[in-house]
């Protein structure tokens, strides 16, 4: 039940969500409402209107565009983890999207709201920064490492919307991920893959922000191998402490969940 | 307030309600589809699930206005004519529920598995049954159930391409 008035408009196309976006600036953008309905029932957020996008057709598609693979917004968590294309084109990101929560959330949540939400237990975030992906809004185009910014915080400025995701292909790409058993939600997930730039490694879960691994991406480039990884640690300091697991627990889950995604990408 | 129109259970229906107005409260307070029942309100236990455009949704975590325009299944629309659905005898043969309130949401979600996965084994019932909480029956039953179902829903599919 969520205990106080708000208002409710359906856009009909981009243009009108971002008119209405800017025309007040505390109103929110409601994609698959997944997060949001749960938060605004907490009151964590009580916007006066929601702008509804999650109809917008324009929004949600998945298209191999040479090297890349773009994906709407608004294209729902089940759509991806059931793409023959995407299937083909990245795997690793079919079967992330086909672990995140369950079924039913599957069902109604968008890759751009998990994106733009940028929880710092989501999945989505560790396929975008590890892949090198490009964002695109109405407005520009941001590189995966521009785009997160720390924690629930992204570049987008007030008003602006996520249009679609290009995941550049990969020669391996792999997720693992240790999920929370009760929200399915990442303890630690880490995503490997093999770019044409070399390799990447985002790990999310761990932090208060999806972050890249430095040391293991240079490992990675000698030798794309579990092996390269298995001695190579994050430090604990920054790293989240809470009634699921210690900061040094996560960074022991780290180096283990690297080490089993490098197999899975040396597996496809 | 916001008109909303959508079909549920076969029956088009339209009624003003507060743009705050969630799914499940629409069908519940609105429509006395009392069948779908809220045990968590916060997205996580699945007794709210109903079907939106063919598929398994929490009804608590979506708007009646989000809604408007779509075809909503809930469990009183697997019975129309009272002849209990394939999945529902199931939960019965098999003693797939002890108090009943996780049941509605259970049998919405095993119904639309089946549909998506034809062919079930039991750990991919398990894992389609994550957002689905029981506080009785310990699972083993539901899984028992859903998977005779899942059978027999496939038996009569195949043996009604044949005829
Ligand atoms: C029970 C449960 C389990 C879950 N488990 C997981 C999990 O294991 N892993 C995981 O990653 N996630 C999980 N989630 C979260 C889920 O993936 C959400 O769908 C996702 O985080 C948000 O997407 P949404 O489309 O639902 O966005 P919404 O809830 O509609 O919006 C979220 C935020 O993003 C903004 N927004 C949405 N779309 C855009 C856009 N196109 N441009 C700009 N801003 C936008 C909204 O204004 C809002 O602030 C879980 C959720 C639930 C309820
Ligand atoms: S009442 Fe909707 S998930 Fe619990
Ligand atoms: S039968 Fe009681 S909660 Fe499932």
């Amino acid at each position: 039940m969520i205990t106080y008035p708000f208002e409710y408009t359906r856009a009909q196309s981009l243009d009108e969500a971002v008119a209405l976006a800017a025309a007040e600036p505390d109103a929110k953008i409601l994609a698959g409402g997944q997060t949001l309905i749960p938060t605004m029932k907490q009151r964590l957020a009580a916007p006066p209107r929601l702008i509804d996008i999650s109809r917008l057709s324009q929004l949600s598609f998945i298209r191999r565009d040479g090297d890349a693979l773009v994906i709407g917004a608004t294209t729902r968590h089940a759509d991806v983890a059931s793409s023959a294309d995407v299937m083909e084109a990245i795997p690793a990101l079919a079967l992330l999207a086909g672990e995140i929560g369950d079924p039913a959330v599957r069902h109604l949540g968008t890759i751009g709201g998990s994106l733009a939400n940028n929880d710092p237990a989501a999945d989505y975030p560790a396929a975008a920064l590890g892949l090198g992906a490009t964002l695109t809004t109405n407005k520009r185009s941001l590189a995966a490492d521009d785009f997160f910014t720390g924690m629930f915080s992204t570049a987008l400025e007030e008003g602006e919307i996520l249009t679609e995701i290009s995941f550049p292909l990969a020669e391996k790409a792999g997720y693992c991920k240790f999920p929370n058993p009760a929200s399915r939600y990442a303890m630690v997930g880490v995503f490997v893959a093999k770019t044409k730039v070399g390799a990447r490694v985002a790990v999310t879960g761990a932090g208060s922000c999806v972050f890249r691994v430095p040391r293991m991406e240079a490992a990675l480039n000698a030798d794309f191998t579990s092996e390269a990884v298995a001695g190579i640690s994050v430090p604990a300091d920054d790293l989240n402490s809470d009634l699921h697991g210690s900061a040094e627990y996560r960074a022991h889950l780290v180096t283990v969940m690297a080490k089993r995604a490098v197999e899975a990408a040396n597996r496809t | 307030m916001t008109t909303v129109t959508m079909t549920v259970n076969g029956k088009t229906v339209s009624a003003d309600v507060e743009d705050r107005t969630l799914l499940v409260q629409f069908l519940r307070d609105e429509l006395q589809l009392t069948g779908t029942h809220i045990g968590c309100d916060t997205s996580q236990c699945g007794a709210c699930v109903v079907h939106l455009d063919s598929r398994a949704v929490k009804s608590c975590t979506i708007f009646a206005a989000q809604a408007d325009g779509a075809e909503v299944t809930t469990i009183e629309g697997l019975a129309p004519d009272g002849r209990l659905h394939p999945v529902q005898e199931a939960f019965r043969e098999h003693h797939g529920l002890q108090c009943g309130f996780c049941t509605p949401g259970m049998i919405m979600t095993a119904v639309d598995m089946i549909r998506r996965k034809p062919k079930l084994d039991r750990q991919t019932i398990r894992a389609e049954l994550e957002g689905n909480l029981c506080r009785c029956t310990g699972y083993q039953n539901i899984v028992d159930a859903i998977e005779a179902a899942a059978q027999q829903m496939a038996a009569i599919k195949s043996a009604g391409s044949v005829a």
